[in-house]
């Protein structure tokens, strides 16, 4: 089918590109390992109380889960920079004077970032394993395909954003105003609950957030609760956005102007 | 020409092509009519300049015959193919070279022509073959292996170009294609667009270098607020200018000039009976005369009767700066 050669045609050049520039694997790891090692070790002792939280496992469960959305939705939204560079460079032209498929060129795009998500979070979940995480593989396999699809809706979000503004200097604070409120509303640091202490109001708010979900759904399955209808009802809902970002932005490649 | 025609195939053809844009100055939403109308012929395995000043609308012309941008309004036929019910068959026909360069830093011209060959459609292998076949017609074979970053602007040239025809279309869009270029560049580049219509492509090439168009090109069309305002073979359209071109300097450069001095200058001549044309240019007066050589003397003579200091005089045959002159009223070479 000539979609899918056409996405895989784009994917292999995007991830070629990506091996050559190999700093993004230390950049991509950086963070989050930080994050595990100056940041989880307050949680322990913060969460005991409200959350009944006793070992380092439960501390990391709820913990690395949020982890892994937060750099599915920063890394996916700062895609567009990329594809910046590409405009300048002409390379978005030439390929729309081909036949190529529209869609294949954002999706060739957005599955490369999708596929490098899911390395980091690999990379991630098994540092943090020595850190003493423990979790189900089938669970977290079930919880990359979520992360996939987040970050295939962000990057989407991000290139069709890029391809309306045309100019990093609008990207970055554009990309920041969205992504601040959408991290924390989405339970990322600490889950945002009722039972926990929140505020009724922030726990309403947060609810109509579809990352918050997602960051429920994935916890989910970290703590092995597949069963949990939060799982289904996350992956239907970053499913469904991914879809609707993804025919959005393929539209502003198909008309791209000037 | 006549003749010519007949025989000739079409291979575009517009008629009434339009296209306007919305642009926004403060509050003020302005409609700027950037191509109103354009009639072209190109006929098959030509090579078609097109020129105008910038913002004359070549540009968006060259972008509406590759399928970049839609049109507003006309019709359009390019290698048999309908540009507005069909545009994907004509991607498959055409090349395109932008003017401002088409690579990734990051892989080779060899990975870049093969991936651009697949994007049409080829299979691995004919891709790879294609591909060696460009790298070695545009003598880029020695390089084929580096990064793109690592090549020189004329090498960067040399590979968009060989990306526009690596999937061997019928015609090709060059978007001025030696801007930039060192002379000797740009004359290995003419070769190769030569070459190009040695096989049989057809070249449609924006340029605003007149000697190029003049000595490349075989038809030009010349383009000024939207409209063509000329169409032939730069041979037959420098014939309409019959007669020669005196170029009459009033004031040596860097001397404040005196628009009185320019104005008596043109009163004088203009009642001259062997001046057919008189134009004003900046401090210089051209005059389209029969004859150079006797008109010269008594050009001379007119302006010491009038006591008007000549700088300098000049004669020369008719160039297409004289013919973009005379269609557009300024000189291309202003811009």
């Amino acid at each position: 089918m000539k979609l899918l050669r056409d996405t895989w045609l784009i994917f292999q050049r995007q991830a070629v590109l990506q091996l050559r520039q190999p700093v993004w694997i230390f950049v991509g790891i950086f963070q989050p390992v930080m994050y595990l090692l100056l940041f989880a070790p307050l949680l322990k002792p913060a969460l005991e109380g409200p959350l009944g939280l006793t070992t380092n496992a439960e501390v990391y469960r709820v913990f690395v889960p949020g982890m892994l959305v937060l750099i599915a939705i920063f890394g996916g939204l700062f895609q567009g920079f990329g594809l910046i560079a590409e405009l300048r460079a002409g390379v978005i032209e030439r390929s729309r004077v081909t036949p190529i498929s529209r869609l294949a060129l954002l999706l060739g795009r957005s599955l490369r970032d999708a596929m490098t998500l899911v390395v980091q979070a690999v990379i991630i979940t098994v540092l943090a394993l020595f850190f003493g995480l423990r979790t189900n593989l089938g669970d977290v396999l079930l919880a990359y395909l979520m992360l996939a699809l987040i970050a295939l809706m962000t990057s989407a979000v991000s290139y069709g954003v890029a391809l309306k503004v045309r100019s990093e200097d609008a990207l970055a604070p554009l990309m920041n105003t969205v992504a601040q409120p959408v991290f924390l509303l989405s339970g990322i640091l600490l889950p945002i609950s009722v039972e926990y202490g929140a505020p009724g109001w922030l726990v309403n708010v947060a609810k109509v957030n579809p990352f918050s979900w997602a960051v429920d759904g994935v916890r989910a399955l970290f703590a092995g609760d597949i069963g949990d209808p939060k799982v289904w009802q996350s992956l239907v809902i970053t499913g469904a956005l991914a879809a609707l970002a993804v025919v959005w932005a393929a539209r502003s490649f198909a008309r791209t102007v000037r | 020409m006549v003749a010519r025609d007949k025989v000739a195939a079409v291979i575009i053809e517009t008629r009434g092509l339009r296209k306007s844009y919305r642009s926004r100055q403060g509050r003020e939403v302005k409609t700027v009519e950037a191509v109103r109308g354009v009639d072209l012929r190109v006929e098959q395995g030509e090579i078609f300049g097109f020129l105008g000043p910038n913002g004359a609308g070549k540009t968006t012309t060259l972008r509406m015959l590759a399928t970049l941008i839609d049109p507003d309004g006309g019709e359009a036929t390019i290698a048999g193919v309908d540009l507005r019910t069909d545009p994907g068959e004509v991607r498959r026909r055409i090349g395109y070279v932008a003017q401002g360069g088409s690579t990734w830093d990051e892989v080779t011209a060899r990975e870049e022509l093969t991936l651009h060959a697949r994007m049409y459609g080829l299979r691995k292998p004919d891709a790879q073959r294609r591909a060696t076949e460009a790298l070695a017609a545009f003598q880029l074979t020695e390089y084929a292996d580096r990064k793109c970053k690592t090549y020189s602007g004329g090498q960067r040239r040399r590979v968009d170009i060989a990306l526009g025809i690596v999937h061997e279309p019928r015609v090709v869009f060059l978007d001025e294609p030696t801007t930039g270029l060192d002379p000797q560049s740009r004359a290995h580049m003419w070769e190769e667009i030569r070459r190009l219509r040695t096989e049989g492509m057809t070249v449609f090439i924006t340029t605003h270098y007149l000697e190029e168009a003049d000595a490349l090109c075989d038809r030009i069309a010349i383009i000024d607020y939207g409209e063509l305002v000329a169409e032939g073979t730069p041979a037959s359209l420098k014939r309409e200018i019959s007669g020669e071109v005196v170029t009459v300097g009033l004031q040596p450069a860097g001397v404040e000039r005196s628009e009185a001095r320019t104005t008596s200058a043109a009163e004088v001549l203009d009642t001259q009976p062997y001046v057919r044309k008189l134009e004003t240019h900046e401090a210089d007066l051209r005059l389209y005369v029969d004859h150079g050589a006797t008109a010269v003397p008594q050009i001379m003579r007119a302006l010491e009767g009038a006591q008007i200091p000549l700088d300098s005089i000049e004669v020369h045959r008719p160039s297409l700066d004289d013919v973009f002159l005379a269609k557009t009223g300024r000189s291309l070479r202003e811009e």
